[in-house]
């Protein structure tokens, strides 16, 4: 990915603690227009967080976060709805409201955000689901679709604002390998079709290989690898390697507070 | 966003200049179904001057047409850029939609059937 151009997200020495325990540790990254990214890393490892705070739903202790040049560590929730409002996303779970039809579900954000009339709305909902091969399934409720189905509603709805910016969370947990081939799929579509710069947080490595431009590899709360997945299969890095060879951690224990655990003792 | 509308013997020529976007879109309605209240026999839609047209632009155009056919009328487009052309493909609305290289082509479209 060219370096040349402006990023569309570029975070700064960004730090987080959820109490005493820092959880992003000096986050560096420069995220450019069309391109996709990964954040990849084990459970636990600060990924979602990251997410979070790039989306402004979490405030960072220290750092910054542009989005499109603007600062969003120190924008208020109002200044903060215009950027939003070109933002998409789409959370693990779906998310996905059980109460409305899978079309009021699409039609939720442009009925929220926008003074758009009820029959161009419905259009919209339509060409968005056709988008996502939903067509026809308006009129279904979120209860009456499989696994898939369901994400690729909440698809459907994370593009119904036609963003500049999809962020994906955990786009395939949950859902069996045919499925989440499809979905990524689906994403590497509309990457195509809508030029949208499409950022992934997840820890599927064959989700990684077909979608992913560039990768940031996270661990402990810092990014210990940036690059194509090529460059970072070939990094020297010992986690690096952990990751991409799916080699598991060696077994430490410790005799005596193991057998303390199992008597029910413990540590002073 | 401009719109201007000139009429050509049976038909109107909107002419569109600017981003038609969430924001812009319900203008290009109000002035579409000002025309259909006109009872406008053909609509001519000028995209030259556009060179974005996002989702809501795009259904405010099939909304257009579906109000054109109700009543017998035809709706064609031309003068579309590369990257407006690609918004209409990746919908496969290039099927829905008359689109025509310029005017004199719309035109004709409009007489032929």
């Amino acid at each position: 990915m060219t370096t040349s151009k402006q990023p569309i997200i570029d975070i700064q020495d960004l730090v987080t603690y959820y109490g005493s325990r820092k959880v992003l540790d000096g986050i560096n990254l420069k995220i450019f227009p069309g391109e996709t990214l990964t954040i990849l890393g084990r459970s636990g490892c600060g990924k979602s967080t990251l997410l979070r705070h790039i989306i402004g739903l979490s405030k960072p202790t220290g750092g910054r976060i542009f989005i499109k040049a603007q600062d969003i560590t120190t924008l208020s929730e109002e200044d903060m709805l215009p950027i939003r409002r070109k933002i998409g996303m789409l959370f693990q779970g779906g998310a996905l409201f059980n109460s409305m039809t899978v079309g009021d579900n699409v039609a939720l954000p442009l009925r929220e955000h926008t003074e758009l009339e009820d029959s161009t709305i419905k259009i919209m909902t339509r060409m968005k689901l056709d988008q996502v091969g939903l067509a026809g399934f308006e009129d279904f409720l979120p209860s009456q679709l499989s696994g898939g189905m369901k994400k690729r509603a909440a698809l459907a709805r994370a593009i119904a604002m036609d963003p500049d910016i999809l962020f994906c969370d955990e786009p395939s947990a949950g859902l069996d390998p045919i499925v989440a081939v499809g979905i990524d799929n689906l994403i590497l579509k509309l990457k195509k079709a809508f030029r949208m710069t499409i950022v992934i947080v997840t820890h599927e490595l064959e989700s990684v290989y077909l979608i992913a431009d560039r990768v940031a590899l996270l661990d402990e709360g810092k990014i210990i690898a940036l690059g194509t997945v090529d460059e970072l299969k070939n990094s020297d890095n010992p986690k690096v390697q952990q990751f991409f060879r799916r080699i598991p951690d060696p077994e430490k224990i410790d005799k005596d507070s193991y057998l303390k655990s199992l008597i029910g003792e413990t540590d002073e | 966003m401009e719109l201007v509308v000139f009429e050509k013997q049976n038909a109107a020529i909107l002419k569109i200049v600017g981003d038609v976007d969430l924001y812009s879109s319900p203008q290009v309605r109000k002035k579409i179904l000002a025309l259909m209240k006109k009872k406008t026999e053909n609509l001519l839609v000028d995209l030259d001057g556009v060179s974005y047209m996002d989702s809501s632009g795009v259904a405010t155009l099939v909304e257009a047409l579906q109000l054109m056919k109700k009543r017998r009328g035809k709706l064609k487009l031309f003068n579309l850029r590369p990257a407006i052309r690609d918004v209409f493909e990746l919908s496969r609305l290039d099927k829905v939609f008359d689109i025509c290289e310029d005017e004199n082509q719309a035109m004709a479209a409009i007489s032929e059937g």
